[in-house]
């Protein structure tokens, strides 16, 4: 299969790690990786900070240029959240059928990491090695959005030398919300607060979520109180094999 | 036209009333005790109902189809409770109603009512409406007494006392009943409670309540309350006022099968409320001989009038959004600054005050989705938040807002490869006055409010992008590829890296 990456702006600029542990996990399972460099942002921050009119041309700069996709992978459910749950409703307000034609024909070929390889691949196990003691923080948009499930479980419980932790109150919130981080910092470093707590006594070394986003914050807050834990994006975790060197020797 | 909701005119933004709460490690303590409680509960009885998912879209099908037909419902209403005796007022904001409601006081000679809890007299802020009339007004409902004689204000639309522990509350009822040796054994506090009010249920002759529900087929009006108080307002004095805002209306008396099933479970986590009162008019003899409602819009219609939010009007107010949200389990609802707090308060308070105040609320909330999952009636919360950002950004915000400005430039780097490129090239230059051992600890600005609890890593040597690009070049890059054929290329990028 050729999959188009779609690998969101916030992963491009500053985790570049997740992108290419994805790169590497999609090709080493067999498939082509395309990535189209005129992608930038699906325009989340802005529609749900309340500039929806700025989002539009960025809905119609994904949907033109994933457009002829054969399926698009993105490491980020709430970016996954954003377009199916939003880009039918703005494409509808913006009263081009044609954009209204290219949204509905294109929704059914994005998946988010988990979905493409569970859904799309028909693997649950994907023969990665990782071990290390890691902890699942379920993101709300992969739950409530994308009611991803145990989907993420099933794919880390396969996972050679994983020792995986539960993490109580998983589908609590950590507080991260986009710009509710910076708008409303002192609640949501009240939030964070419960959710390093939680993290922490999993003894897990590792956090890891299907967001690098709330990831960012809740690790933000781990390395601020100098916790020794850190993050990996579950595509860290499922893209290393046995006959790896070594965590992100394939970047 | 005024519109009160509660303290929300004066209100501060969320995010500054939130500040002295966080502080408050007592009220922090038990307000994250009390939702865990009710939601814990909750969670067991709604387990046990396997037809909950199609309860809930019953529940908003009924609620949405009768705001479409709203009017007629409430012309219907209203001939079938004159019909049975009662007696139907319209109020078009809160000073009518107050007035109304001060005037049907007068007129029967009382100069003290009896409550049940009703969040919309306190939207209208009807207390101080009544004494300034020197009517006094009596709360009966426990949690309600123990604000009232406290002094303070409720902090939840089902239980409004859920931020005082108990020693809180003995403390409270020492002061104001006088008690000096009251213990803070709940039997004992409950025992001291009933002893003050039962005097009052014996001898105040008006009674003040909400409404639940309004059925417009038979003119009913239905009251759910767990203690028996509620109760006791609806049957002993003899001039009973029911203030309900105009969404409280259900078509048919068999509509309540669904909402008496969703309501208890959602709002305490019990099956059947303990006391489910319903009365049509009046009956010569029983009960109240005088029965007045007060309909009140007080902005009601202008949130019917907008398609995007009108599902907010589909709320019975169960709370249950309140328990299940991380952000008002840090803060509590007084940082609401209304009598309607939590995820509903996020989008009904400003919506009241017609998007002028209150303009932080939609904001306050991280899109969870936690209040939608759990909502009986399937209103999309976190879908009218955003709704209700965007009115605020396009109806308040000036073009010269730092964040407005942070926004549309954004926005111009975001449409352009050429200027997302420069700005990821830009930042990577820019942050090396701020960058420290590979870390930001300190940033300026907005962005202050991140490094301000959490740390930030250094912008990385190469994008992502600067990667696959690099990757391309150097012919490292794979075609259609088989796993044998990915493993050999990986091998010699692994060659090459070393």
């Amino acid at each position: 299969m050729r999959v188009s990456l779609f690998i969101t702006c916030y992963n491009d600029t500053l985790f570049p790690a997740t992108g290419q542990a994805v790169v590497h996990l999609i090709e080493r399972l067999g498939h082509t990786v395309e990535f189209p460099l005129e992608q930038t942002c699906c325009g989340q921050m802005h529609y749900n900070t309340g500039y929806q009119q700025e989002a539009i041309p960025l809905m119609r700069r994904f949907v033109d240029i994933f457009r002829d996709a054969e399926a698009v992978c993105i490491p980020s459910s709430s970016c996954v959240a954003m377009i199916r749950d939003h880009y039918p409703k703005m494409a509808a307000e913006s009263s081009d059928p044609g954009l209204t034609r290219a949204v509905d024909e294109l929704l059914p070929r994005i998946y988010e990491l988990t979905e493409l390889l569970v859904h799309c691949f028909g693997l649950e196990d994907v023969g990665a090695y990782f071990p290390h003691r890691v902890t699942y923080h379920a993101s709300c948009h992969s739950q409530r959005s994308l009611h991803l499930g145990d989907l993420p479980l099933r794919l880390l419980r396969n996972v050679r030398g994983i020792d995986l932790v539960d993490l109580p109150n998983i589908d609590r919130c950590c507080g991260f919300g986009g710009t509710f981080a910076i708008k409303m910092g002192d609640i949501s470093a009240a939030m964070l607060a419960e959710k390093m707590k939680d993290v922490e006594n999993t003894g897990a070394e590792v956090v890891t979520a299907v967001d690098t986003s709330c990831l960012m914050h809740i690790f933000g807050g781990l390395h601020r109180a100098r916790a020794g834990v850190r993050m990996a994006h579950i595509a860290e975790i499922l893209a290393p094999t046995e006959s790896d060197v070594g965590e992100g020797a394939w970047a | 036209m005024t519109i009160r909701v509660s303290e929300a005119e004066h209100a501060q933004s969320f995010q500054k009333a939130a500040l002295p709460l966080l502080e408050d490690a007592q009220l922090r303590k038990n307000v994250r005790h009390a939702t865990d409680v009710i939601q814990s509960k909750r969670g067991i009885v709604v387990g046990g109902t396997p037809d909950w998912q199609d309860l809930r879209t019953a529940g908003s099908a009924i609620k949405a189809h009768t705001l479409r037909y709203l009017d007629q419902y409430l012309l219907q209403f209203e001939k079938a409770c004159t019909a049975a005796g009662g007696q139907v007022h319209w109020a078009g904001d809160a000073d009518d109603a107050n007035r109304i409601i001060v005037g049907l006081v007068q007129q029967y000679g009382g100069t003290e009512v009896i409550k049940i809890k009703t969040m919309t007299s306190e939207e209208i802020g009807l207390n101080e409406a009544l004494d300034h009339a020197g009517i006094r007004a009596h709360e009966t409902d426990l949690a309600e007494v123990i604000v009232q004689l406290g002094g303070d204000k409720s902090s939840h639309i089902v239980a409004p006392a859920v931020h005082k522990n108990r020693s809180q509350v003995r403390q409270i009822f020492r002061e104001r009943m006088n008690l000096p040796d009251l213990g803070d054994d709940p039997e004992e506090l409950t025992a001291a409670a009933r002893h003050y009010l039962r005097e009052k249920f014996l001898r105040v002759k008006v009674g003040v309540s909400g409404a639940n529900f309004l059925v417009a087929e038979t003119g009913s009006v239905c009251i759910v309350e767990s203690e028996g108080n509620g109760r006791m307002c609806l049957t002993l004095p003899n001039v009973l006022i029911s203030i309900a805002g105009i969404e409280k209306i259900i078509p048919r008396f068999e509509d309540m099968e669904v909402f008496l099933q969703l309501l208890p479970r959602s709002a305490t986590g019990e099956r059947m409320n303990p006391y489910n009162s319903l009365w049509t008019g009046v009956r010569n003899g029983d009960g109240p001989q005088h029965f007045h409602v007060v309909l009140l819009d007080n902005g009601r219609t202008g949130i019917l009038a907008d398609p995007e939010s009108r599902q907010t009007l589909q709320c019975i107010r169960c709370g249950a959004c309140l328990n299940t949200c991380p952000v008002y389990r840090q803060t509590g609802g007084h940082a609401y600054g209304s009598s309607y707090s939590g995820p509903i308060g996020a989008i009904v308070t400003p919506q009241l005050l017609q998007m002028r105040q209150a303009q932080s609320l939609p904001f306050a909330s991280t899109l969870c989705g936690a209040c939608y999952e759990v909502c009986p009636v399937k209103i999309n919360i976190p879908e009218v938040l955003i709704h209700l950002r965007g009115r605020v950004v396009r109806e308040q915000k000036s073009a010269l807002d730092p964040e407005a400005l942070a926004m549309k430039t954004a926005a111009a780097i975001f449409t352009s490869r050429t200027r997302f490129e420069a700005a990821q090239r830009l930042g990577r230059i820019a942050q090396w006055p701020m960058v420290s051992h590979g870390w930001m600890r300190n940033l300026p600005g907005l962005l202050g409010n991140w490094t301000r609890v959490r740390d930030l890593r250094e912008l990385p040597k190469q994008t992502f992008r600067e990667w696959w690009k690099a990757r391309a070049k150097t012919g490292s890059m794979p075609g259609p590829s088989t796993p044998l054929r990915a493993a050999r290329k990986l091998a010699q990028d692994v060659n090459d890296h070393a």
